[in-house]
């Protein structure tokens, strides 16, 4: 472990030292709330003490568009899910709103996602779009395009401030181990795995970038980088790239089992849906 | 029309007339520059807001020129003078001669 | 005349460097012709004028930055190492309740940010800001 973190100070040295840390302690509040940022890591977690949200990582800039519902972009995004919230589409000329009056109701959710339905693991959007089939007559949102992605921001943010609390025992068990198999493997031409970057090297510069642990609290996210709401498993898709490695399938067994995995790294962080990263 | 455009402005409800308030708007637009190119290595076309106006009760506050360094979902912040009760005008135009318009009434008290 | 990557090694380091100063006037008088536009050529004044802008940019694509100038007419930014380098005009109304204003721009590279007054008197005041585009590891 101390080997891969010399090597990767090295390499880091050779571009700039630049860094763009926030003020410590800095705290993020919303509306008056304030959001778990640093918890204590759970037991499953064995190889960190603390877990610890994005937002500490990024500048103040980009942390202070996540203080305001107004400053942060991703809730323009959040506004066209309301209106979709209440269109019709599909065969059986049924909105949302038809069967889920109110979309607060699902304050509650996003914490316990993903979960294992009927033996099934499923995300937020396994939900959506079973809705969308099954009920609406609808066709499926794709997972990561612009309609889901404003519509898991709009269900997730009603859990806003909620600790993450995922399943990972009983019918979770093998999906969790499968996520957690996979985020210790190494692959691609840089053969680096998750835990590279985001357990052994966080919280330190990769080239101009403050590495964070890689936590999904905050998911869907808006970034700076595109300017829109991003899931995570276009997140992950984009780390595979990164590594030089074939990313596995969007809403795939992998990245579910993965989703799951990270999502336990994270219990006690608030769920800070929609955040805003670089 | 670009697809799925959507202002959002935040104007406090209530003022003390000659009250400076502060106003915040933003909107959903994807402000193609124009410098792009596509997959196929050509020019994506310039789309843009290329203005953004602010009035009160028919008074200009502020009049911004936009040019394609603005970034996507373009934002603006500003200060106000509210004289008396009365309506907000905001106003995007698009470089495809599309017009955006919302206003939000603010009252004295 | 073409040089190959070798080449361009091979060559000292003083000859690099006025290569690299040679290239900056082309961006610079940009810059300086859309001020020239806007001002007529008039004296360009320091101070009075306010920029708030962050000193690194975690992305080029979102930076927010801030003017103020008290007794401006308008506001215009430029970003100097843009390839055009008009960013906004801000013109104050009679309902101005300041004459600032703030927004998020994208700036291509590190560079200077400016911002050019024009103020009641017919006067012109300056201001600028060095903002570092930084690029990410992975998160840029």
């Amino acid at each position: 472990m101390m080997m891969t973190k010399t090597l990767l100070g090295a390499a880091c040295l050779s571009v700039f030292a630049l860094t763009v840390h926030a003020e410590e302690g800095a705290k993020l509040i919303i509306d008056g709330e304030e959001l778990t940022i640093r918890a204590n890591a759970p037991a499953h977690a064995e190889n960190i003490d603390e877990v610890s949200s994005g937002w500490i990582y990024r500048s103040k800039e980009t942390q202070a568009l996540q203080l305001d519902d107004f400053d942060n972009p991703a809730f323009v995004f959040v506004d066209q899910a309301i209106d979709e919230w209440d269109k019709v589409d599909g065969s059986e000329g049924k909105a949302c709103s038809s069967c889920h009056e109110n979309v607060e109701d699902f304050a509650g959710l996003r914490p316990t996602l993903p979960r294992v339905d009927d033996g099934k693991l499923v995300s937020m959007e396994n939900l959506v779009n079973e809705c969308r089939t099954e009920r609406m007559g609808a066709e499926p949102w794709k997972w990561s395009k612009g309609k889901m992605t404003s519509m898991t921001a709009l269900i997730g943010v009603q859990s806003r401030g909620m600790p993450v609390n995922v399943a990972i025992d009983g019918d979770a068990a093998p999906f969790w181990d499968k996520g957690k198999e996979l985020y210790y493997t190494r692959v691609g031409q840089l053969d680096m795995a998750c835990s590279n970057c985001h357990e052994d090297n966080y919280d330190t510069m990769i080239r101009a970038d403050h590495l964070s642990q890689g936590q999904i609290n905050g998911f869907p996210t808006y970034r700076l980088k595109n300017a829109k709401l991003n899931s995570s498993h276009a997140r992950f898709k984009g780390c595979m790239s990164n590594i030089r490695a074939e990313p596995y399938k969007e809403g795939g067994p992998e990245f579910q089992a993965l989703e799951l995995y990270l999502a336990s790294r994270g219990q006690g962080l608030s769920v800070e849906t929609p955040s805003v990263r670089n | 029309m670009a697809s799925g455009v959507k202002p959002r402005v935040k104007v406090p409800k209530k003022a003390t007339a000659g009250d400076v308030i502060t106003i915040k708007t933003l909107i959903s637009h994807k402000m193609e520059s124009g410098q792009r190119k596509d997959g196929d290595g050509n020019l994506v076309p310039r789309s843009i807001i290329n203005r953004f106006t602010a009035d009160f009760n028919g008074q200009n506050v502020i009049d911004v020129l936009i040019e394609p360094a603005v970034s996507t979902n373009p934002f603006f912040e500003f200060e106000a003078v509210v004289p008396e009760a009365g309506e907000f005008q905001f106003t995007w135009y698009d470089d495809d001669g599309t017009v955006y318009e919302t206003g939000k009434k603010i009252a004295i008290g | 005349m073409e040089l190959t990557r070798r080449q361009t090694l091979t060559i000292g380091s003083g000859t690099f460097a006025f290569a690299a100063l040679a290239g900056l006037p082309a961006f610079a008088s940009l810059t300086d012709d859309a001020v020239a536009a806007m001002t007529n050529g008039a004296e360009l004044i320091d101070g009075g004028i306010d920029i708030t802008a962050p000193e690194i940019a975690e992305n080029g694509n979102t930076v927010p930055i801030a003017v103020s100038a008290p007794g401006a007419v308008e506001i215009a930014l430029f970003a100097s190492g843009n390839p055009t380098p008009a960013v906004a005009t801000f013109k104050f109304g009679p309902l101005s309740g300041s004459r600032s204003g703030s927004t998020r721009i994208r700036l291509a590279k590190t560079q200077d940010v400016v911002a050019i007054a024009k103020m009641e008197d017919g006067t012109f005041r300056q201001a600028s800001a060095t903002v570092k585009v930084t690029i990410g590891g992975c998160g840029g």
